[in-house]
C-alpha cells in the first residue's frame, strides 16, 4: 500500500536473473512451508528471528485468552481446534481481525474490533509458531499493491469470486455460514487468509496461487477500494438486487409521488 | 404567424376536425391513472438512449484484446461486445450516463407496468368491453421482459453470461425438444459465437417494433373505450368526469415525460447500474456470489432456488426428467396463464356480460382483491427466493432456513393472503356502510329531555356518500337448466364458483335504510337494529343509488 498510484503492469520476464532466482527460492520457502503447515509433516522451521521474551509473553497471553477452548499446549478441546501447525500467519489473521477470541459460538466468528496492541498479537504468533511450524507471516513484498490489476481480478473472478463476490462485497455459503466483505480488509490479512484458509475458506497454497498471484490479487481488490465508483454510488456492490430494490422504493416510489402530485387537485 | 402555419397544415392534411376531437377528450383525475403513462414515458425514454447505445455497441463475439481506459481490465481477452460496452462506459464521452439512463429506465418500465397491471387489476379495469386491452398489455409485459432480458446480456459480462447459462439449462431441461431449442439458440454448444448478435437483432428490431405497435393499438382500444373513471357524484357509467385532453391533460402529459425523465437521469448520474467493469468478460468457470438477473426476472430465479432438492429421476433407464427444472416451468407458467386469461375467467363466473366504465374500489370486490394479493403473494414468494443468499447475510439467517420459510410461503402464502384479504375487504365494507348510515361519531354527547344520552352523529355529505355506495351487488349465480331441460355439469362448477366469488358480500346501503337510518335518531333503539342489518350475508333489497 505504498502509493495510490498503478504503475503499469509489470509483466514476467523482464526482471533480473538474479530476481527469478530470488522469487525461486522464496517460492520455495513458502511452498515448503505451506506444505509442511497441511500435511502435518514436520518440514523445517519457518520463523525468523524470534526472542524468546516474546514467545514467553505470547505464552501468557495464551493461556490467559485462547487456553480455555485451545487447551494449554495448543492440542485443542472439544470447544476448539487444536493450533498445532497453524502457524504465526493463523493467529495474526485470526486474532489481528478480531474474530479470536471467539465472544460466543455460531456458525462463523464474525469480524470484531481487535482487542490486543500489535506486540500482543506478535507474541502470541511467536509463542504458537514456537510449539510447532507453519506458514509465517507474508513477506512485505507480496503485500504491495504493485502486482499486475488485470491477472489479479481474473484471478479473483476465477478462485474468490463465487464466495466473496466479484467486487469483494462477500456473500452467503450454507447454514449460516458466509464469506465476509473484504472491502477495508488490509492486505497482509488478505494474504495471509489465502495462506491459513480460515473458518470456511479453502487454503490457497503457493502451488495453487504463487506469492506473486496472491500479490496480483491484493493489487486488483486494493485497486477497487481505492479507485472511485466510476459509474456513481455502488448500493453496495451487491448486484441486480440492490438495484431492483432501489429501483423499485427510491425511482417508483418518487415517480408515483410525482403522479399524486400532478394529479392534485389545487384547492 | 402560428395561425398561417396551422391553416398551411390543416389545408392539406385536414388535421384540425381530429385535433378538436382528441383535445375535448375527457380524461379523469386520479394519480394511479398516471401508471401507464410512467411506463409508456419510460419506454420512450428507453428508446432514445437505446438508439444512443447502437451507435457505439458491437454485437459480435470476435475475441479482442481490450486496450480501453479501465486499468483492471487492460489487455485481457474478451468479445467485441463486451470492449464496446467497456468504450462506452469509459471512452465515449456521456456514454456511461446514458448507459445507466438506459438500464434503470429498463427497470422502472417494467416496474410501472407490472404496478399499472395491478392498478387495473384491482380496480376491475379489465372487465367489458377492456378484455383484449388487458390481453394487450400483458403481452406488452411479457415483451418488455424479453427486451430487458435481452439487453441484460448483450454486454457479455460475467453475470449476463451466467444468466444466459442458466435459460440455456431451463431450455436444455425440457424433454426431447429442449437439447434442440438450445443448439438451435446458441448456434451450436453453449455458449457459442452467435447468441450475441442474435439477441441484439431481437432487442433492437423485433421486440421493440412490436412493442411499439402494441403501445399503439392498446392507445387506440384507451380512446375508443374511454378511460374507466372512480365513481362519485355525477360520474356513471355513460359519461367521463375530468379534464380535457388540451389544455388540461396535454400538458400535464408534456409534464410528466418531463418528470419521469428527469427523475431517471438524476438516479443514472448518481447510482451506478450493472457496473460490467467489476464482472469482468464473460468466461464460463466463476461465477460470482450475489448472481441474479435484474429484478424482473427474478421470479423465474426465485423458483428454480425454491424446488427441493431430488426431484429430477430417470424414466425407463433412459430419459432423464429434470423436475427440478420442470417445476419452475410449471409453477411460473400457471401463474402466468392465470394473469393473462383472469378477465376471460372472472366473466364466466359472474356472468356478468355488462359493460363497465366505473372503477370498483378494491374492497367492493372482496374476493377479486383477494384472488389479487394471494396472486402476489405466490409472485412475491418466487422474487423474494431470488435473493435468497443476500438476505441470508443482511438478517444473519441461514440460506436453508429462508429457503424453507419462502417454499412455506409460496405454497401455503396465497391461502392465507387470500383469507386474509377477503377479511380486510369485508370490514371495510362495513366500515362504509357505518359510515353512510350513522356518519361519523362526532364525540358530542347530548342528554335528552327523558335522561336519556346520545352521541350525535356527523351524517356524510352528499358527494361523500355516493362514492361510498354506488357499486354492484352482484348474486351467485342459480344452475339452471337449458333448453332442453338439463343441468350441464360445467353450469354446476360455474354455479359452484359463483357462489365461492359472491357468497360473502355486504350489500351497498339502500335509499330505503338510509332513510330508516335517519328516522331512527331520535331513539337509541334503532341502533341496535341497523347493526343487525349491515351483517354480513345480507342479500337485501335491489340495490338503487339513494
Amino acid at each position: 500500500m505504498s502509493s495510490p498510484r498503478r504503475r503499469p503492469s509489470r509483466r514476467r520476464g523482464r526482471r533480473s536473473p538474479l530476481a527469478t532466482i530470488a522469487l525461486i527460492a522464496l517460492g520455495l520457502v513458502f511452498t515448503g512451508s505451506g506444505y509442511a503447515a497441511f500435511s502435518a509433516v514436520s518440514a523445517g522451521d519457518t520463523a525468523v528471528a524470534v526472542s524468546q521474551e516474546s514467545v514467553e509473553r505470547g505464552q501468557k497471553l495464551f493461556a490467559a485468552n485462547c487456553a480455555t477452548c485451545h487447551g494449554m499446549s495448543l492440542e485443542g478441546t472439544e470447544a476448539g481446534p487444536t493450533l498445532i501447525g497453524v502457524g504465526a500467519a493463523s493467529v495474526d489473521f485470526q486474532v489481528g481481525t478480531g474474530r479470536m477470541p471467539l465472544a460466543n459460538t455460531g456458525p462463523q466468528a464474525p469480524e470484531k474490533p481487535n482487542l490486543f496492541s500489535e506486540e500482543d498479537v506478535q507474541a502470541m504468533a511467536d509463542y504458537v509458531a514456537s510449539v510447532s511450524p507453519g506458514p509465517g507471516l507474508p513477506e512485505e513484498e507480496y503485500l504491495q499493491t504493485t502486482g499486475d490489476a488485470t491477472r489479479g481480478a481474473e484471478l479473483f473472478r476465477i478462485n474468490c469470486a463465487m464466495c466473496h463476490n466479484v467486487a469483494g462485497a462477500g456473500g452467503a455459503l450454507t447454514e449460516g455460514k458466509y464469506a465476509p466483505s473484504l472491502k477495508g480488509t488490509s492486505a497482509k490479512h488478505i494474504y495471509e487468509a489465502m495462506v491459513t484458509g480460515p473458518q470456511n475458506m479453502p487454503v490457497f497454497s503457493d502451488a495453487n496461487l504463487t506469492p506473486e498471484d496472491k500479490r496480483d490479487i491484493i493489487t486488483a481488490l486494493k485497486y477497487q477500494e481505492e479507485t472511485p465508483a466510476p459509474g456513481g454510488f455502488e448500493l453496495g456492490a451487491l448486484g441486480p438486487v440492490a438495484e431492483g430494490l432501489f429501483a423499485w422504493i427510491f425511482g417508483l416510489g418518487a415517480i408515483v409521488a410525482l403522479t399524486v402530485w400532478i394529479t392534485a387537485r389545487a384547492n | 404567424m402560428t395561425g398561417a402555419v396551422s391553416s398551411y397544415i390543416d389545408e392539406r392534411t385536414s388535421i384540425s376536425g381530429f385535433v378538436k376531437l382528441m383535445g375535448r377528450k375527457v380524461f379523469p383525475d386520479h394519480w394511479s391513472f398516471m401508471l401507464g403513462e410512467v411506463a409508456l414515458w419510460c419506454f420512450v425514454i428507453i428508446l432514445v438512449t437505446g438508439t444512443f447505445l447502437t451507435f457505439f455497441f458491437q454485437a459480435s463475439m470476435a475475441e479482442v484484446v481490450y486496450e480501453g481506459s479501465y486499468t483492471p481490465l487492460k489487455g485481457l481477452e474478451m468479445s467485441a461486445a463486451m470492449a464496446s460496452t467497456l468504450d462506452i462506459s469509459f471512452d465515449v464521452r456521456g456514454g456511461l450516463l446514458v448507459r445507466q439512463i438506459h438500464h434503470w429506465a429498463a427497470l422502472l418500465f417494467i416496474a410501472s407496468i407490472m404496478l399499472h397491471m395491478a392498478r387495473v387489476f384491482f380496480t376491475g379495469a379489465f372487465r367489458k368491453p377492456r378484455e383484449l386491452n388487458w390481453v394487450i398489455g400483458f403481452v406488452m409485459w411479457i415483451l418488455a421482459m424479453g427486451e430487458g432480458f435481452t439487453g441484460y446480456s448483450l454486454p457479455d459480462d460475467l453475470l449476463s453470461g451466467n444468466g444466459l447459462r442458466i435459460i440455456d439449462g431451463l431450455i436444455k431441461g425440457i424433454p426431447v425438444v429442449g437439447t434442440w431449442i438450445s443448439y438451435l439458440l446458441f448456434g451450436g454448444e453453449f455458449p457459442g459465437t452467435q447468441i450475441i448478435g442474435r439477441l441484439y437483432t431481437l432487442h433492437i428490431l423485433l421486440l421493440p417494433a412490436l412493442l411499439v405497435a402494441l403501445v399503439g393499438l392498446h392507445m387506440v382500444f384507451l380512446i375508443v373505450h374511454k378511460h374507466t373513471q372512480f365513481p362519485g357524484p355525477g360520474r356513471t357509467n355513460d359519461n367521463v368526469v375530468g379534464y380535457p385532453i388540451l389544455p388540461v391533460y396535454g400538458a400535464k402529459m408534456g409534464g410528466t415525460f418531463f418528470i419521469v425523465f428527469g427523475v431517471i437521469v438524476a438516479i443514472a448520474a448518481l447510482f451506478a447500474i450493472n457496473p460490467i467493469w467489476n464482472y469482468g468478460p464473460y468466461d464460463p468457470s466463476p461465477v460470482s456470489a450475489g448472481t441474479q438477473p435484474d429484478w424482473y426476472i427474478g421470479f423465474a430465479d426465485g423458483a428454480l432456488r425454491l424446488v427441493p432438492p431430488g426431484w429430477e429421476f430417470v424414466l425407463f433407464d433412459t430419459w432423464t426428467v429434470s423436475m427440478n427444472i420442470l417445476a419452475p416451468i410449471i409453477a411460473i407458467t400457471i401463474w402466468i396463464v392465470a394473469v393473462m386469461f383472469y378477465p376471460f375467467i372472472e366473466q364466466w363466473i359472474t356472468g356478468d356480460r355488462r359493460e363497465h366504465h366505473l372503477a370498483d374500489r378494491p374492497r367492493n370486490v372482496p374476493t377479486r382483491t383477494a384472488i389479487g394479493v394471494a396472486g402476489i403473494v405466490y409472485y412475491g414468494a418466487m422474487f423474494v427466493a431470488a435473493s435468497s443468499d443476500l438476505i441470508a447475510t443482511h438478517f444473519k439467517m441461514s440460506m436453508e432456513n429462508v429457503i424453507h420459510i419462502l417454499q412455506f410461503t409460496l405454497i401455503a402464502g396465497p391461502f392465507i393472503a387470500y383469507f386474509i384479504t377477503k377479511r380486510i375487504c369485508l370490514a371495510l365494507q362495513k366500515k362504509d356502510r357505518e359510515l353512510v348510515l350513522h356518519g361519523y361519531e362526532s364525540g358530542r354527547i347530548v342528554r335528552l329531555p327523558g335522561g336519556e344520552f346520545i352521541e350525535v352523529h356527523q351524517p356524510l355529505d352528499e358527494y361523500e356518500r355516493w362514492r361510498l355506495v354506488d357499486f354492484n351487488d352482484y348474486k351467485p349465480l342459480m344452475v339452471r337448466p337449458n333448453s332442453r331441460g338439463q343441468i350441464n355439469p360445467l353450469e354446476r362448477v360455474r354455479a359452484g364458483l359463483s357462489r365461492w366469488f359472491f357468497e360473502d358480500r355486504i350489500a351497498p346501503v339502500t335509499a330505503g335504510e338510509l332513510a330508516r337510518a335517519h328516522d331512527g335518531h331520535d331513539s337509541g333503539s334503532t341502533h341496535a337494529n341497523e347493526l343487525a342489518t349491515a351483517g354480513q350475508g345480507v342479500g337485501g333489497p335491489p340495490h338503487t343509488n339513494p
